[in-house]
C-alpha cells in the first residue's frame, strides 16, 4: 500500500469518491465553527476594534495561496519525473483555488486596511509579493488553457510552475529590499512579546485547520471533474474514430 | 555554436529581422513620457531610472517571439534539436544572440535617453552598466518565455502574461542601481544581487528552455 497506487486514476476516483463527502461535510464543519467562534466570541481588540476578526479569513487565505503553489510545484514535479497523469491534473486543479485565495487575502487585506491604515492598497513588500503571486497564477493558468494538447500543456505548465517558483522567491526578497513595510510581522510568532492572545490564537488555528479541509476538498473534486473531463474525451474521441 | 550565433545575427540584422525596431521603440517611449508627465525637470528625474528600465523591459519583450517562431514555423528548429550541439547550448547561443541584437544597443544608446529624460550626470554611468548587468537576464527569461509558448499560434500576449512576472527581480534592483547611482549613494549590494539573478538565470534556465523546446517538439 503506497501513495503512488492513486496514479491510477481508477483508485484515485474509488478512494477520492469516498473520502470526499467526508473531507467537504469536516471543511464546512470546522469553517462555520471557527467563522462563528472568530466573529461572536473572541472579544473586540483595544486598538483595532471589530475590524481584528478579518483576520480569521485573511491569515488562512493567504497561508492556503502560498501553500496551493507549493502543491503545485510537488505536483508538477511528481509529473515531470513519474508520469502520473493525476498528478498533473491535480496541480492544473489546485491554480483557480490558489488564485482565489490570493484574491481573496488581497481583497480581506484591503478592507481592513482602510479603516486601520487609512489606505485600500500600499506597496509594501507582503501586499506586493502577492500581488506578483497572483500573476504567476494567472499566466500558469494561461499557459493550461491555451496549449491543446493535455500532455504538452501538462510538461509545459510543470516546468513553468518550476521556473516560476525561484523566482517567486526572488521576487519576495526583490520587494523586501525595494520598500519598507507596512504589514505587521508574522501572524503567528513563537516568541513570548509577540504572541497573539489565546483568546485569538486558538480560533485562527481551528480556520487554518479549517481552510487546509476546503482547500482539499476543492481540490479533490476539482480533480475528480479534470479526470472525468479527461475521460469524456477519450471517449468522444473513440466515437469519432468508430 | 558560432556558426548559429552568426547565423542568428545576420538574420536579425537583415530585412524584417526587427533589429531596430526595439531601438526605435526605446526610444519612443522616452519620447512619450515627457509628453504625458509634462516637461518639469524634478518629476522627470526622479521618474527616469524607472521609466528606462520599464522601456528597456518592453523593447526586449516585443522582440522575443521572434527568437524561436520563425525557425519553429520553417522547421529549422526540428534541425537545430538533431543538430551535434545539444539543445540546451541552442537555447543559451539564441538567448545570446537576442541580447546582442537588443540589449546590447539598449545598453549604448540608454545614457543619450537618460540625458533627455534629465536623469542626473551622475547616473548615467550607472544606467549603462545596470542595463549591462542586468538585460542578459531579460534575454535569457525571454527565450525561457518563448520556448514555452512556441507551438501557440498567436501566443504574444501569453508571452507577455509569462515572462513579466518573471522580470520583477531584475527590475527592481536594476532601477534600484539607477536610482542610488543617481542620487550619489552606493550601489554596491543591488548592483551585486542584479549580477546574481543574471548569473543564476543564465545557469539554469537554458535547460528549463531546452526542456520546453523538446516537449514541443514532440
Amino acid at each position: 500500500m503506497s501513495l503512488w497506487e492513486y496514479a491510477n486514476p481508477a483508485r484515485f476516483m474509488a478512494t477520492s469518491g469516498a473520502v470526499l463527502p467526508w473531507v467537504s461535510a469536516l471543511a464546512a464543519l470546522a469553517l462555520t465553527a471557527a467563522l462563528v467562534w472568530g466573529f461572536f466570541f473572541t472579544p473586540d481588540d483595544f486598538r483595532q476594534g471589530a475590524t481584528v476578526k478579518i483576520l480569521f479569513v485573511h491569515v488562512p487565505a493567504a497561508m492556503m495561496a502560498i501553500n496551493a503553489w507549493i502543491m503545485m510545484l510537488v505536483a508538477s514535479l511528481v509529473w515531470l519525473v513519474r508520469r502520473h497523469h493525476v498528478s498533473a491534473l491535480a496541480a492544473k486543479a489546485a491554480a483557480p483555488v490558489g488564485a482565489t485565495m490570493t484574491l481573496v487575502a488581497l481583497t480581506t487585506g484591503a478592507i481592513w486596511g482602510q479603516p486601520m491604515w487609512g489606505t485600500w492598497w500600499a506597496w509594501d513588500p507582503r501586499l506586493t509579493s502577492f500581488l506578483i503571486l497572483l500573476l504567476f497564477y494567472l499566466g500558469y493558468m494561461a499557459l493550461w488553457a491555451a496549449v491543446e494538447n493535455p500532455d504538452t500543456a501538462a510538461d509545459l505548465t510543470s516546468v513553468l510552475c518550476l521556473v516560476g517558483s525561484v523566482f517567486a522567491v526572488l521576487s519576495r526578497y526583490a520587494v523586501n529590499f525595494w520598500n519598507q513595510g507596512l504589514h505587521q510581522g508574522a501572524s503567528l510568532s513563537l516568541a513570548p512579546g509577540e504572541r497573539m492572545d489565546v483568546a485569538f490564537r486558538l480560533p485562527l488555528y481551528l480556520a487554518m485547520a479549517a481552510f487546509v479541509l476546503l482547500f482539499l476538498a476543492l481540490v479533490l473534486a476539482r480533480t475528480r471533474t479534470e479526470i472525468r473531463a479527461r475521460r469524456l474525451r477519450a471517449l468522444m474521441a473513440r466515437e469519432r474514430a468508430g | 555554436m558560432r556558426a548559429l550565433l552568426l547565423r542568428d545575427l545576420r538574420l536579425a540584422v537583415r530585412a524584417g529581422g526587427g533589429f531596430g525596431l526595439a531601438l526605435a521603440f526605446f526610444l519612443i517611449v522616452a519620447v512619450l513620457v515627457p509628453l504625458g508627465v509634462g516637461p518639469g525637470g524634478t518629476t522627470l528625474a526622479v521618474i527616469a531610472p524607472g521609466i528606462l528600465w520599464l522601456g528597456a523591459l518592453l523593447a526586449c519583450l516585443l522582440s522575443l517571439d521572434r527568437i524561436l517562431a520563425l525557425d519553429w514555423e520553417d522547421g529549422s528548429l526540428d534541425l537545430l534539436a538533431t543538430a551535434p550541439i545539444p539543445l540546451e547550448a541552442v537555447a543559451a547561443t539564441k538567448a545570446l544572440a537576442h541580447w546582442l541584437t537588443t540589449g546590447l544597443p539598449l545598453v549604448l544608446f540608454a545614457p543619450v535617453l537618460g540625458v533627455l529624460l534629465n536623469l542626473a550626470p551622475a547616473g548615467l554611468a550607472w544606467l549603462a552598466l545596470a542595463l549591462l548587468v542586468g538585460t542578459p537576464a531579460l534575454s535569457v527569461i525571454g527565450t525561457f518565455g518563448a520556448a514555452l509558448t512556441v507551438g501557440i499560434r498567436r501566443g504574444g500576449l501569453l508571452l507577455s502574461l509569462i515572462v513579466l512576472p518573471l522580470y520583477v527581480p531584475t527590475l527592481v534592483f536594476g532601477a534600484a542601481v539607477v536610482t542610488r547611482g543617481a542620487a550619489g549613494l552606493t550601489t554596491a549590494t543591488p548592483l551585486a544581487l542584479l549580477a546574481a539573478i543574471t548569473a543564476l538565470a543564465a545557469a539554469i534556465l537554458p535547460f528549463a528552455t531546452a526542456a520546453a523546446i523538446r516537449v514541443n517538439l514532440r
